[in-house]
């Protein structure tokens, strides 16, 4: 082997032209980015962006990636945080031709792709549908056969991200579920549970996947994951089968509160 | 190059100076972990401490927690990004670990391991002394199991993945053996201050 070969690849930081915005909900946005050197991603991982100030000054914030790997733009969904020093930026200075500077992919964990198999279950609280969106996105394009269900808990309607493409998803693709969870108001629409979810609610999606998961992904602020992960668990889902990113999150600067039903 | 139009939110100067390159400053207390949160039976709680494939001795909780104590306050620094100011541990140092098991460092690395199949490595040399503990306090209280509870390792001066939660084990190796996040594109070493995040990083 050659050194190249021996040495471990390096996240080198580059600048990424922002190519498109898109308002998904009134308080996020997709800002799609065309990195010039990219290798590729795995659905689930994220990257680093890191902001400079004319002094100097830094700022850096992971965000996970919505796009699958096979879009040729890299899709950041950003949730804009009143009380962030970066999510505010983004949503309110950011524009199209701008350059953000930018590493990755990181993260070989919270990940999933064709040859990982399935049945898979994703559950999701707020903007921790993202990655989850990334893989549901990879399915549909390189293994539409794996069985696939999403559990999703939006605050209301209007927060759904991706709202229109799930619900399409769902009702054109035999093997994909969607089982949407609004705690704050109940759906114009028939099938979201107006309520939060709770351990019978992630039981009826399991079943809905006819034969017991070969991995669970769970995102979202801590208090959802650490709440729908014990679920899983308690519902009888082996422990090394679920993977798990929390976004953190403090009661004073998190607006994602966790919308998963308590331990009775 | 600057970024068009930000400015950003800069810490107060004396919390600045404490602040790793690319960390900001975190009042709370943020959870990360790979998978679901274990909750572990104190009755049945064990630390192994071993050399290579060889154990060399297992403690339960009430003798783990009888040995000599060390109380570390430190700021902390996630690889997320997050640093917390001042935080206060109390537990057993790794070096009143071996002197119970009447070991001297048989090798330069350590694999720390846990309940949960967690593995992280750190050089002996940064838990020498009082630089590394198992904690079992946290801000005078028991660990939380979100938090790492009954008891994690604390290296406060590398990124926090090093200090393993729900640790249930140290393990000498012959080599500097790579664990979960470090077979996974993170640092091999892992110092905040050298904002050594990734593999390759300097």
């Amino acid at each position: 082997m050659t050194q190249a070969e021996v040495l471990p690849p390096r996240l080198v930081w580059q600048e990424a032209e922002v190519r498109r915005i898109v308002q998904q909900t009134p308080t996020v946005k997709s800002f799609f980015l065309a990195p010039p050197a990219w290798h590729g991603f795995v659905a689930g991982q994220h990257i680093d962006v890191r902001l400079t100030a004319p002094d100097g000054y830094q700022a850096q914030r992971s965000y996970s990636i919505g796009s699958p790997p096979e879009a040729a733009e890299v899709e950041l969904v950003i949730e804009r945080l009143s009380t962030g020093e970066v999510s505010p930026f983004f949503h309110e200075v950011v524009q199209v031709g701008d350059m953000i500077e930018m590493r990755g992919p990181i993260g070989g964990h919270f990940d999933w792709q064709a040859s990982d198999g399935g049945p898979v279950l994703l559950i999701g609280g707020g903007s921790g549908v993202v990655p989850l969106v990334s893989m549901l996105r990879h399915r549909a394009a390189a293994a539409p056969d794996v069985k696939m269900g999403l559990v999703y808990s939006a605050r209301r309607f209007e927060d759904v991200i991706f709202r229109d493409e799930l619900l399409a998803r769902a009702a054109a693709e035999p093997d994909s579920a969607l089982h949407l969870a609004l705690p704050r108001e109940a759906a114009p629409v028939a099938g979201p549970r107006h309520g939060r979810i709770d351990r019978a609610f992630i039981a009826e999606a399991l079943a809905g996947l006819g034969a017991p998961p070969k991995l669970c992904f769970v995102c979202g602020a801590t208090a959802f994951v650490e709440v729908a992960s014990m679920f899983l668990v308690e519902i009888g889902v082996p422990f090394a089968a679920i993977r798990t990113e929390r976004y953190g999150g403090t009661p004073a600067e998190d607006p994602i509160k966790a919308d998963v039903a308590p331990e009775e | 190059m600057a970024t068009r139009g930000f400015f950003g939110r800069r810490p107060a100067d004396d919390a600045a100076k404490r602040l790793p390159p690319g960390q900001y400053l975190e009042r709370g207390f943020p959870v990360l972990s790979a998978g679901p949160t274990p909750h572990v039976d104190m009755a049945s709680w064990t630390f192994t401490l071993k050399v290579g494939p060889r154990p060399v001795k297992k403690w339960t909780w009430g003798q783990f927690t009888a040995l000599p104590r060390t109380a570390i306050h430190k700021d902390i620094h996630c690889v997320t990004k997050w640093t917390k100011l001042d935080t206060d541990w109390d537990g057993v140092s790794v070096d009143a670990i071996l002197a119970d098991a009447g070991v001297t460092p048989p090798t330069p690395w350590l694999l720390a391991h846990s309940f949960d199949g967690y593995t992280t490595n750190v050089p002996y040399k940064d838990v020498a002394g009082d630089m590394g503990i198992v904690a079992t306090s946290y801000d005078g209280a028991p660990i939380s199991p979100d938090h790492g509870g009954p008891a994690r390792l604390l290296v406060p001066h590398l990124y926090f993945w090093k200090s393993a939660k729900w640790i249930n084990g140290l393990q000498f190796t012959e080599r500097d053996e790579p664990g979960f996040w470090e077979l996974r594109g993170y640092h091999i070493y892992g110092d905040p201050w050298r904002e050594q995040r990734f593999t390759g990083d300097p």
